[in-house]
């Protein structure tokens, strides 16, 4: 399996603290990878780093098959790139309808000029209307996702993530707050999405991990403890320390 | 489907506005002293064409700040900036004929650089001088001032903008770094070596050079009619530009900045794209509003301007165009009425209320109760009216109250 | 009975001085009776002269009084008297030797010197010599004051004379820097002026500038052929280089009468207009008059004619001013002397360029404390709970009327700053508290909201600040002990008031230091200003933080106005004045962090200096150049110059 997302020997420090401590981390290109660790294990700040968001010290990000370094490129660039990303909490255009929420999604030109002059033909309704309907929204296309309740924008950033066809999906914490129909819903569609692309879910939630049933990693105090199978890990007295304190 | 619906179906706001912006346009000639039955004086023509400058203004405003969540300070500059370029052509070509035929008159026909000097005398004397400076290169040709009037506020956003927004400066700091901007702006221009006759401005605009005999009063109609169709195709482009899903892109932006980023869009591109665009549209409004006004000084480009453009559009109804455009009108309007000094004053028997000197009070009060009560402005009563009820919102507490801030730096 | 005694011992005296026929200062008058009966200012000199130098102890009373117009002469024999007139009619003579009343005398006889302005003036510089060791201190330094204002090459000799007697330390200082300037300018020795001019070299005082500068005055020369060889040349000019422009080299040539004058094109036009002749002027139609070309033609077929003076053209210029040589050549005719000035005023210039950056710097300090002053309320505010406070202008001229009003009812003024700094402090902490409760605590969250409404809060206070004080400037006078400056030299000074601001200044900071990291209140607020939320959970309110820092950052805007009001004057527009200033300082200087608002302050004063410097006469320009390089600035460091890093920064 040939790689997509290579990240070797990254390290981050804000103000003395060490984030993200010499880590490496590789992905294939479709794979679904669940990412576990305690609080300030480096989580959220790693997808920073993959999306552009924070540069890190030292270290490389190299992307694709071209192997192109991610670390030079603005954050727009990157999605462009097929880098997708979910957010902890539901961040959708809450003033705008689902259909608007999808169409600013799909995959098109971004640039200025052609966005200006867009005018969406039947075949972008259709495949809104079809992704709509993947993510359980397909009658709600006209409502404002404000309106809409907390699962269903979860629901609704998953589907604007699939409409960007993004090579590599970055999903933080998606079953928080669901219930447990929703986490259901939630794993079918992570995991039919990783039938075509990468998937990296990054997760506190050890059930539903085990509910996604792929390849873990344990990231702790920066850096990849652990990773392999759920139970492989599980089994490893290091993960235990930290997890259940020695 | 919603989106195939044309352009005019999806924003029938639209026609309305026309059609009403038509009614006033055709109302005022048939009233007006030049044109019609004389109960409207052209004093008040041209207060009234004034306005609807001002609207186009806040149309720009309205786009930048409400859609795009922008609060700049400083289009008054633009503004401005648009002023002096049609002044300058103005002023120049009015001066040159009355220097060619002043010295017609004289015993021996002037050379070139005697006429070049006599204008420079009679612009530049003010300021003790009478050479032109650079800046005036191109004073002879109305063309290329009438490019100026666009190009030059457009450029200065660009340029602006593109320093701004590349070191992602957003929320208040952005508002402080454009109130800046238009404070440099106007100091510079305060300066005679400005080259633009420093605090005496450019003045005498109301006069078109080669229409001596043309008397004011069909002029002021003639802005009034340039005025109403500048604002008409403002309001078209700017409801164009939102409707879509530039639109849909930009009010992302307003919104939450970081996700569009992550969406793939290059937020800094957009927003310069808002920023440069409405900052031409400012640009053209001055060029309309300062022949009206007859002068411009660089006391029209101080910061406080910026500031008021921004209470007219929060008191109309941010994030609508309509709401603009009545807040620019009843603000301006009812400003005028109250510091020209016919608003009746009141008498309270121990102290009679003044309303020169106490309708800025009344008007920071008044904004302070909008921001604290109405924040959707005059513009909320449309919706109580037609019944369109907000969206009840659940999670994060976003919209267009926020602006980018909060965004940017909760993730951050 | 005294009186009776004086008079008789008087006549006694005069008698006996009569009887010996001792009477020197009589006789030297007599000597030059026809000049001082002459009175003309041209030809007094020698007989003053010879008076100033007779070195008789009575002739200082005999000059002050010739030059108070005292001095009498009688006309039967032409002697000299003092006199007082009693009346119209009556004198009181006294003999000039031996000062002898010579009692009241009608005055039909007797004629009045009336020395002239001019002629006074002389007697005066004479009169110097004596004062120059008179007996009362006030006297030297009044006659040392007097050589100042007006130096000659007589005086020189009398001071230097009165240097070694000088008993007072300070008056001999005085005399000997005074004598080396008038060496310096009067010596007829070439060496000992040299020696005086290295002597003086680097000192700051503008008495010694006043001397050099003279020294190097030059006119420009022009002379074909060789430069004569006692010219004392200082350098050679081209004509149409900066320092000396064609037309103004010609005009030299013109002027010596070595060149045709150019005739320049206004006379030119009127000399055509005063010829037309039926339709045409020398031959050219008048309408083809509109060119330079042809008016030159036209004026050269009038000149041809000989109606006309010729005027040179273009090229005549461009020749005549080949073969001269333009030079630029001293007055004084000894090179030594001005090379030795020149280098004296190039190492003085040195020394006056580096205490100028001195003063710059005492400049610069200043206004960044006043900045500092304006902007840390503002920094509290705003680093704290995210707020823009657009009426933070308006807090600090609410401070500047709270001092006026008070002075209206404390006349001593030092009692009543002592009052009107804790009273505006209060004043503006009630009103900093009354708008948070009722305004901003609605909007948090929504800080361009904010921004808005604090703005129409701004205008209003404006705008009844204009309704209660009227819009003339009022005046908030400072104590007598803060007038004056403390002066270093003749450079640098610094006023007193701008040192108390300084002062003033750096209280604020050991203050908001102490609170911010002593107490209870520093501790809650920093809490708040990095998690509110982690902040409330752990029982502190934030609403009470916000409320109270909200109070504290307008109090201090409250005092930096009886600050800023006590040398600017207190208009209703006093606030926004320094509104912008004080947005840049805390932009500049990071959010959050005194530091950062101290450094911000100094960035912003010493950038504002630092361009005046460059451009004294624009501070229109400094400010605009100041914004730009701010809006730069911005570019390389978005969150200012001490930012919060990494999660701290709000997460």
């Amino acid at each position: 399996m040939s790689t997509l997302l290579e990240v070797s020997g990254v390290s981050v420090t804000f103000d003395g603290f060490r984030a993200i401590n010499n880590l490496s981390f590789q992905i294939g290109k479709a794979e679904l990878r669940a990412i576990i660790g305690p609080n300030g294990a480096g989580k959220t700040t790693f997808m920073d780093i993959v999306t552009g968001k924070t540069k890190p010290d030292e270290g490389r990000v190299l992307w694709g098959e071209k192997s192109v370094s991610l670390l030079k490129m603005s954050e727009a660039k990157i999605a462009q790139a097929g880098i997708g990303r979910k957010f902890q909490k539901p961040t959708v255009f809450e003033d705008q309808s689902v259909q608007d929420n999808l169409m600013m999604a799909l995959k098109k030109n971004r640039s200025p000029m052609s966005v200006l002059f867009f005018r969406a033909t039947d075949a972008d309704m259709d495949q809104v209307a079809d992704l709509a309907t993947q993510i359980g929204l397909g009658d709600q296309l006209y409502r404002k996702s404000g309106e809409l309740s907390h699962g269903q924008k979860q629901w609704l950033e998953i589907g604007m993530l699939l409409a960007q066809d993004p090579r590599l999906l970055l999903v933080d914490e998606p079953a928080a707050g669901m219930t447990l129909a929703e986490r259901e819903q939630t794993t079918s569609i992570l995991v039919e999405a990783a039938k075509t692309r990468a998937v990296v879910v990054v997760e506190h939630d050890m059930e539903f991990v085990r509910r996604l049933n792929c390849k873990v990693t344990v990231l702790h105090e920066g850096s990849v403890l652990a990773e392999g199978s759920l139970d492989h890990v599980t089994a490893n007295q290091d993960v235990i320390d930290v997890y259940l304190g020695r | 489907m919603n989106t195939h619906k044309s352009f005019v179906m999806r924003n029938p706001s639209v026609l309305y506005f026309l059609a009403m912006l038509a009614l006033f346009t055709l109302g005022v000639t048939l009233l007006a002293e030049g044109t019609g039955t004389g109960l409207i004086s052209t004093s008040f023509v041209k207060t009234l064409g004034k306005t609807l400058c001002l609207c186009l203004i806040a149309i720009a405003m309205d786009l930048v700040w409400g859609y795009c969540g922008i609060l700049s300070l400083g289009h008054f500059a633009f503004f401005g900036l648009g002023g002096y370029m049609i002044g300058m052509w103005l002023m120049y070509e009015r001066t040159r004929l009355i220097v060619t035929d002043a010295l017609a008159q004289a015993e021996i026909p002037p050379t070139p650089q005697e006429i070049v000097d006599g204008i420079g005398t009679q612009i530049f004397g003010v300021v003790g001088s009478n050479e032109f400076p650079l800046i005036w290169s191109f004073a002879h040709s109305l063309t290329i001032q009438l490019i100026l009037v666009v190009l030059v506020p457009g450029i200065l956003a660009l340029v602006f903008g593109w320093l701004a927004f590349r070191s992602r400066v957003t929320g208040v700091y952005l508002s402080i770094l454009t109130q800046a901007m238009t404070l440099a702006l106007s100091l510079y221009l305060f300066q005679n070596e400005s080259g633009l006759r420093g605090n005496n401005g450019l003045s005498g605009l109301q006069n078109l050079p080669g229409l001596d005999d043309v008397p004011q009063s069909t002029v002021s109609i003639w802005f009034l009619w340039a005025s109403a169709v500048a604002l008409g195709l403002g309001y078209i482009l700017a409801a164009w530009i939102v409707s879509g899903k530039f639109g849909s892109v930009v009010r992302g932006i307003r919104d939450n900045e970081a996700r569009v980023r992550f969406l793939g869009y290059s937020v800094e591109t957009y927003k310069l794209f808002i920023f440069t665009v409405t900052a031409c549209i400012a640009g053209i409004a001055g060029a309309l509003y300062y022949p009206q006004a007859g002068i411009i000084n660089p006391a029209e480009i101080a910061p406080i301007a910026s500031i008021y453009l921004a209470v007219w559009v929060a008191i109309g109804g941010r994030g609508r165009l309509y709401g603009a455009v009545i807040g620019a009108a009843f603000v301006s309007l009812i400003s005028t009425w109250f510091t020209g000094g016919q608003a009746p004053d009141i008498n309270l028997g121990f102290y009679t209320v003044q309303w020169v000197d106490w309708w800025l009070i009344v008007l920071g009060m008044s904004f302070v109760l909008v921001t604290l009560f109405a924040p959707k402005g005059i513009g909320g009563l449309v919706d109580l009216w037609i019944d369109r009820r907000a969206p009840a919102r659940h999670g994060a507490d976003l919209g267009p109250d926020d602006g980018s801030l909060r965004e940017k730096e909760a993730s951050e | 009975m005294k009186n009776l005694l004086i008079a008789l011992f008087a006549l006694i005296l005069s008698c006996a001085s009569a009887s010996a026929q001792d009477t020197p200062v009589q006789d030297l008058l007599q000597e030059h009776r026809a000049l001082i009966e002459k009175s003309s200012r041209k030809t007094i000199g020698p007989a003053i002269d010879a008076l100033a130098r007779s070195g008789l102890p009575q002739m200082q009373t005999v000059l002050e009084a010739w030059q108070a117009k005292e001095i009498w002469q009688r006309q039967a024999d032409g002697l000299f008297f003092r006199a007082e007139e009693i009346d119209r009619t009556t004198l009181n003579l006294f003999d000039l030797d031996s000062g002898a009343d010579l009692g009241p005398t009608p005055d039909e006889d007797f004629k009045q010197l009336k020395p002239n302005s001019g002629i006074r003036a002389m007697i005066g510089t004479a009169l110097v010599q004596f004062q120059l060791s008179d007996p009362d201190p006030a006297k030297r330094r009044d006659a040392l004051i007097a050589i100042e204002r007006d130096p000659e090459s007589s005086l020189l000799a009398p001071l230097r004379a009165s240097i070694d007697s000088e008993q007072d330390a300070a008056i001999a200082a005085q005399k000997r820097r005074l004598e080396r300037l008038l060496t310096i300018g009067y010596d007829a020795d070439s060496a000992a002026r040299i020696a005086a001019i290295n002597d003086m070299a680097g000192d700051l005082g503008l008495d010694v500038r006043a001397t050099l500068n003279p020294l190097t005055s030059s006119k420009i020369m022009v002379v074909s052929g060789d430069v004569p060889a006692e010219w004392n040349v200082a350098e050679t000019l081209k004509p149409g280089s900066e320092d000396l422009p064609a037309a103004e080299a010609y005009a030299l040539l013109v002027a010596g009468g070595d060149a045709l004058p150019r005739i320049d094109d206004d006379d030119i036009r009127a000399a055509l207009i005063a010829n037309i002749q039926g339709g045409s002027v020398g031959g050219v139609p008048v309408h083809e008059l509109d060119n330079d070309d042809a008016r030159l033609t036209a004026y050269a077929a009038l000149a041809e004619a000989g109606v006309v003076p010729a005027t040179a053209t273009d090229a005549d210029i461009d020749d005549r001013l080949a073969e001269y040589t333009f030079v630029r050549v001293y007055d004084e005719t000894d090179p030594a002397i001005t090379t030795a000035v020149e280098e004296a005023l190039k190492s003085i210039e040195v020394k006056v360029g580096l205490n100028q950056t001195l003063d710059l710097t005492l400049d610069a300090l200043s206004l960044a404390s006043i900045y500092f002053l304006a902007a840390i309320g503002l920094a509290i505010t705003f680093g704290v709970m995210g707020v823009i406070n657009m009426a933070h202008g308006e807090f600090i001229m609410m401070g500047a009327y709270t001092g006026y009003v008070v002075q209206q009812f404390v006349p001593n003024h030092t009692l009543s700053i002592i009052i009107a700094i804790p009273l505006a402090f209060a004043v503006t902490f009630a009103a900093g508290v009354l708008m948070e409760r009722l305004v901003i605590r609605w909007l948090y969250n929504r800080p361009l909201e904010t921004l808005l409404a604090t703005f129409g809060i701004s205008i209003a206070l404006q705008q009844l600040a204009k309704n209660i004080f009227g819009t003339q400037a009022r005046p908030l006078t400072s104590p007598a002990w803060l007038d004056g400056s403390w002066v270093m030299n003749d450079i640098v000074s610094i006023s007193y008031i701008r040192i108390a601001i300084f002062v003033l200044a750096l209280i604020f900071l050991c203050v908001f230091l102490f609170i911010m990291k002593r107490t209870r209140l520093g501790l809650e607020t920093r809490a708040v200003t990095q998690n509110p939320r982690m902040a409330a959970s752990m029982g502190i309110n934030p609403n009470r933080v916000n409320m109270l820092t909200f109070g504290l950052g307008s109090g201090i805007a409250g005092i930096a106005g009886v600050a800023i009001g006590l040398f600017a004057k207190v208009t209703s527009e006093l606030g926004s004045d320094y509104i912008v200033q004080s947005f840049m300082t805390v932009v500049v200087g990071g959010v959050g962090n005194i530091w950062g608002t101290l450094a911000g302050a100094a960035m912003i004063g010493f950038l504002q200096k630092g361009i005046e410097w460059f451009n004294p006469s624009n501070t229109l320009a400094a400010q605009t150049y100041m914004i730009i390089f701010i809006i730069i600035f911005i570019q390389f460091r978005p969150r200012g110059i001490i930012a919060l890093k990494g999660r701290a920064a709000g997460d």
